[in-house]
């Protein structure tokens, strides 16, 4: 019996954590200990201490592991019904059974958290590997190539960065229902633009380098000057930029969901609970934005710290050598 | 020089094009009916009334046909005419745009000003307690999200402690802005915060990445003191990807102008943007994008320019 093609399955967001909270374990650092002294270390090993030994990196990657676990493994562990309204228990403070209170619907704040985490991490680390993925070909080409070619793709993205990020996925998610799939291609399609300028102008300036010309004097082709010395020389650019796209990426899955134009109810993200508890705030019900908005700060902030760590270890200049 | 100016300018108009058919193209690929947007879904019991719809805005006419009817009018100055708010899409822009100039124009020369000296000291501070400090408050600043911070800055300074209104001025005109500027406070507070955790960072990086560069040993070789070093070597050479990051922000300040606008309803073209997108009011859409986009064509122009004259290593071939 053949399967029939599965639609794209709505637990992706596990295997993305999976392979995220994978990271971590290899980067142990008894690993490096043990190499034998004397022996010529790799770049990658020589970034690694230098990322290890930023604490915020560290912790940054701590954070995300653990919203991950809170988000996907917390709700095996921890109950409250996100779907049923019950009026009868509506926005009580936090306290016995509701750590974090309920909402104006009587639901439980605290799983509504770990649910609409899910759709906030899920769309917004997979639209943004998917916009670097873009971002960085349309770039390296454009800029290692230049002339003609270069001139239409970057006047094509351009035109793009023109337009106003917020305003592009706006009108499309007016229109069109905003699932998830569809989420992630309207930020992934909207967010490659930064990293193809950023990878163009790195493979701009790196292509008129003295090695770079002097492979090209020994007989090096194109293919060899962009894959063995313009990629590389790039790639600490590109990541950087990749977790800083992921950080951009859930602040506009959240912007979308705060303006009541992302994922339509039922599912929710932090920026639609944040929004739906704005209005009871002047009441004093806190517990209805503080937690979500907390979530997107941190999360995000974690983001940006692994960025950091990733910039000061691919600085080849701040490693030890 | 001059070549490379004319050259550039050229390309800018190139842009142009392009956004308007990137934006046109997109406005008109996605499914939907007009005609049910704009009259409502009752008009389906009247089809006569959706094909006069459609003769009069010309959505019987292929694409190709619309677009280029469309580019003409624009050529033309005219704008059209709004499906909604019964009034020209150049005189709804001419109210919001001076809004805009307000509260963007604040936003941006502040956090320039703001940024650049905090990148710069972080930088020469490097991981020392000043440098953690600065580089926390960028961090939560960039973090979160524009409406949270705009209604946290109204939850503290509009509800607990009432210094300043919750909403920002409503008015017609420049004039009642400005006489009631101080409402005008928390959302430039609000637009400045966050670009300024966006411009110090990127500065901080900067003058990391030159303070590591071969001059700068050079000139220390020379003698040359720490001050000259910084202000006429480092600073100048990090203000590069500065001048970039300026051009390239204008869309980015703009959509951050969106939230803040629609957190403290103040009627910018962000707010008359957002408002209009969930009509399909694709004449408002338009001449909004056309807006915004020559702001920043204008803006990535000036960039390219500033990072010919002040990069030499970036060979343009002519």
């Amino acid at each position: 019996m053949s399967m029939p093609v599965m639609p794209p399955d709505p637990s992706l967001g596990l295997g993305l954590s999976a392979g995220l909270t994978s990271v971590p374990a290899a980067e142990a650092p008894p690993a490096e200990a043990a190499l034998p002294p004397g022996k010529p270390r790799s770049a990658f090993v020589r970034g690694l201490e230098v990322f290890v030994e930023n604490k915020l990196a560290v912790t940054g990657v701590a954070i995300i592991v653990a919203m991950l676990l809170f988000c996907f493994v917390g709700p095996l562990l921890y109950y409250g019904d996100t779907t049923v309204v019950d009026f009868a228990h509506e926005t009580l403070p936090p306290g016995a059974g509701h750590p974090l209170g309920t909402d104006q619907n009587g639901q439980d704040v605290l799983a509504r958290l770990m649910t609409s985490g899910q759709i906030s991490l899920e769309v917004g680390i997979a639209a943004a590997l998917l916009a670097t993925v873009i971002g960085m070909l349309w770039g390296a080409v454009a800029g290692y190539f230049g002339g003609v070619l270069d001139a239409v793709m970057m006047r094509i993205v351009d035109a793009a960065l023109s337009i106003p990020v917020l305003f592009l996925a706006l009108v499309i998610v007016t229109i069109v229902t905003p699932t998830e799939p569809v989420l992630i291609g309207v930020i992934a399609v909207t967010s490659w633009l930064t990293t193809s300028r950023l990878v163009r102008g790195e493979a701009l300036s790196l292509r008129t380098r003295e090695y770079v010309q002097a492979m090209k004097v020994m007989g090096g082709g194109s293919a060899r000057a962009v894959l063995r010395h313009i990629a590389p020389n790039a790639i600490g650019t590109i990541m950087v930029n990749v977790s800083f796209q992921v950080a951009d990426a859930i602040a506009l899955v959240v912007a979308l969901g705060y303006l009541g134009l992302g994922i339509r109810p039922p599912q929710e993200d932090w920026g639609a609970m944040l929004s739906s508890g704005v209005q009871y705030v002047a009441d004093g019900y806190w517990w209805l934005i503080i937690p979500a908005g907390a979530c997107i700060v941190i999360v995000i902030t974690a983001f940006i710290w692994i960025g950091e760590g990733l910039r000061d270890a691919v600085e080849v200049r701040l490693q030890r050598r | 020089m001059a070549l490379f100016i004319v050259r550039r300018l050229l390309q800018a108009i190139v842009v142009l094009l392009l956004v308007t058919m990137i934006t046109f193209a997109l406005l008109r690929a996605i499914p939907g009916n007009v005609a049910a947007a704009v009259m409502g879904p009752n008009v389906y019991r009247d089809p006569a009334a959706i094909k006069l719809f459609d003769q009069t805005y010309g959505f019987d006419k292929p694409w190709y046909s619309q677009y280029l009817l469309w580019l003409g009018h624009i050529a033309q100055g005219n704008l059209g005419y709004s499906w909604n708010l019964n009034q020209s899409v150049s005189s709804l822009l001419g109210q919001r745009i001076p809004k805009d100039l307000v509260l963007v124009g604040f936003a941006i020369i502040l956090a320039v000003l703001i940024a650049v000296p905090i990148g710069m000291l972080q930088a020469v501070r490097r991981n020392k307690a000043v440098d953690h400090f600065f580089n926390g408050f960028s961090t939560v600043f960039y973090a979160m999200p524009s409406f949270l911070l705009g209604l946290l800055l109204i939850l503290v300074f509009a509800i607990k402690f009432p210094v300043f209104p919750a909403e920002a001025p409503q008015g017609e005109t420049l004039g009642v802005i400005f006489s009631n500027f101080n409402a005008m406070i928390l959302p430039i507070a609000t637009l400045t915060l966050i670009t300024v955790a966006l411009f110090s960072r990127y500065m901080r990086s900067s003058v990391l990445d030159n303070l590591t560069e071969d001059y700068v040993r050079t000139a220390k070789a020379k003698g040359a003191s720490e001050r000259r070093i910084l202000f006429r070597h480092v600073l100048r050479n990090s203000l590069i990807p500065i001048a970039t990051l300026l051009g390239l922000s204008l869309p980015g300040v703009f959509s951050g102008a969106l939230i803040t606008e629609s957190v403290f309803n103040y009627p910018g073209m962000g707010l008359l943007f957002f408002q209009q997108a969930q009509k399909q009011d694709y004449p408002t859409l338009l001449g909004v994008v056309i807006v915004v986009a020559l702001a920043t064509v204008v803006g990535s122009l000036l960039a390219d320019i500033a990072y010919a004259v002040l990069d030499p290593r970036v060979r343009y071939t002519s």
